[in-house]
């Protein structure tokens, strides 16, 4: 299974072992990463489940659909890399992603 | 032109929801709301006909959705469900004809959203968190011990007003007028049944324009003197690409304004009310909350979704869309009745239950969901914790007395009196 590294706001950094198929926020929910709301269940209406991907990634993962771009843009503090992790899915490819949580979910 | 909207305030009694036929049943009645007898009407719809459509009622025809998915499902689609042009079930009379970007759609709708979002962003929320603790304070340390008194006036309203004037930029003094506007602009009968006096709501609005007018020129100045700019609101919108002349724009100027002062008012005042009227209703979950005040924020979360405070937002398709078997026709009004969705037993455990320590208590629909999901969910939410946090140190019992009344419509699910008694710990 890929492992994935999830940094808290703080720094913590917490690395799991993510079931590939499924969303990258169901990862973290799955593992208990703190810092993950999912207000809306993973299906990008909700805009809880925001992550920054570390800029070695970014351009390795598939580019968000509109509606994600939507939702992050509601977020008054989207930063580079910011990306919901419930419109990520877990491939063997993304061993050794490494993710940042902000300091809030919006 | 719809039917006229009956303004009589007298209880009317009306009948219960299993002796009327299913192609009758008209959950825009705001008696529904007024009266506390709503849940087995949308029971009723979300068990027999979850998506329902009534062709004549006092707000014109209208389907209803009242299932927590369908909900979730017509409020990610803004591209097939239109905001515009007003999201409240019934149209709007010409004087209100104000341009908020709740009900406008995308790209308009970001630009303006953007533009005063960051009035909630993390670091205006952290600063404005020991003022909301410090007012929370002084209020619950002014009740009246061991008399009778009405919590919406004196703490829920309170409150509410404070924090308002707060984000505004409004003075404290006269904080008072932005509840009044605020309940002028959502109880217009044609459009939510509420009761208010068209005449009396025109001069409201006109003074809210005017005196806010007033606010942002006295900003404007006090910026061209070399004066630090706050972190309110005005100034926000005055440091914006997109708005910095909204004021030339009368109609999106005062449509955002009472936009944000109704987004900032009907919702957490009546989430104080309700979480105290839950608690009383539920007295283990009031035991559950004394033996462990880390539930809070939990309980927060459970607040919201037991009160619900709008009940409903609407949209309008923008093409034919087929729902469980139903066409809706392009043009057609859809309501999402959110308080609905809240109690919809397929997603949400033991549904009419209040359970402060409820798993996924954060996944309600009270915010809504998709491009328009509330802006200021977060500072809701603080504020609803700090409320509890500080009640928490100094009640042991905030005791209901006496029978709450209801806001009469089908807009804002809330209360006008709930009479309480402190015992202090």
């Amino acid at each position: 299974m890929p492992q994935i590294t999830f940094i808290e706001f703080s720094d913590i950094s917490h690395c799991v072992e993510a079931e590939t198929g499924k969303s990258l926020m169901q990862a973290a929910v799955d593992n208990g990463i703190p810092g993950i709301d999912a207000d809306c269940g993973g299906s990008c209406a909700c805009g809880t489940c925001h992550v920054i991907i570390d800029e070695a990634w970014r351009a390795r993962l598939p580019e968000p659909e509109e509606d994600e771009v939507a939702m992050i843009d509601m977020n008054p503090e989207p930063q580079p890399g910011s990306r919901l992790s419930c419109q990520l899915c877990v491939t063997e490819d993304l061993n050794g992603l490494v993710v940042r949580l902000p300091e809030f979910q919006m | 032109m719809n039917a006229p909207v009956t303004l009589s305030s007298a209880i009317e009694p009306i009948p219960e929801a299993h002796t009327i036929p299913l192609d009758q049943l008209d959950v825009s009645d705001p008696r529904l709301l007024e009266q506390n007898i709503w849940p087995e009407y949308f029971k009723r719809l979300r068990d027999e006909s979850p998506i329902h459509y009534l062709p004549d009622s006092p707000f014109g025809a209208y389907w209803s959705i009242t299932r927590f998915e369908d909900i979730k499902f017509v409020d990610s689609n803004w591209k097939l469900f239109s905001s515009e042009p007003v999201i409240v079930i019934g149209d709007r009379p010409e004087e209100m004809a104000l341009d908020m970007f709740i009900a406008m759609d995308p790209p308009k709708h970001d630009q303006q959203r953007k533009a005063v979002q960051s009035v909630v962003a993390p670091a205006n929320l952290a600063q404005m968190e020991d003022l909301i603790r410090q007012r929370v304070g002084s209020i619950l340390d002014g009740l009246p011990i061991g008399e009778t008194f009405n919590w919406v006036e004196h703490v829920s309203v309170e409150l509410t007003s404070q924090m308002l004037a707060t984000l505004f930029g409004f003075p404290l003094e006269e904080r008072h007028k932005l509840i009044y506007w605020s309940d002028m602009a959502t109880a217009v009968p044609e459009m939510t049944g509420g009761i208010c006096d068209p005449e009396e709501r025109m001069n409201a609005m006109g003074d809210c324009a005017r005196r806010f007018s007033e606010l942002w020129h006295q900003r404007a100045a006090e910026r061209a003197d070399g004066l630090p700019p706050g972190f309110d609101l005005i100034h926000l919108l005055q440091s914006n690409e997109d708005t910095k002349d909204l004021i030339e724009r009368p109609k999106e100027f005062l449509g955002n304004l009472i936009l944000l002062i109704v987004g900032g008012n009907d919702t957490t005042r009546n989430s104080i009310s309700g979480g105290v009227h839950a608690l009383n209703q539920f007295p283990a979950e009031y035991d559950k909350l004394r033996n462990n005040h880390d539930l809070i924020p939990n309980m927060v979360s459970e607040i919201i979704r037991w009160q619900t405070p709008l009940a409903h937002m609407r949209r309008v398709a923008t093409e034919d869309v087929d729902m469980h078997g139903h066409t809706i026709r392009k043009g057609d009004k859809v309501v999402m009745w959110y308080l609905s969705g809240n109690r919809d037993e397929r997603v949400i455990d033991q549904a009419d239950q209040f359970l402060i320590d409820r798993a996924n208590a954060r996944q309600h629909l009270a915010f809504g969901f998709g491009i328009h999901r509330c802006m200021g969910n977060r500072l809701a939410e603080m504020q609803l914790r700090i409320l509890w946090e500080e009640i928490m140190q100094r009640f042991h019992w905030i005791e209901v007395v006496g029978e709450p009344s209801y806001v009469r419509s089908n807009f804002v699910k809330g209360f006008t009196s709930l009479p309480v008694r402190i015992h202090p710990k």
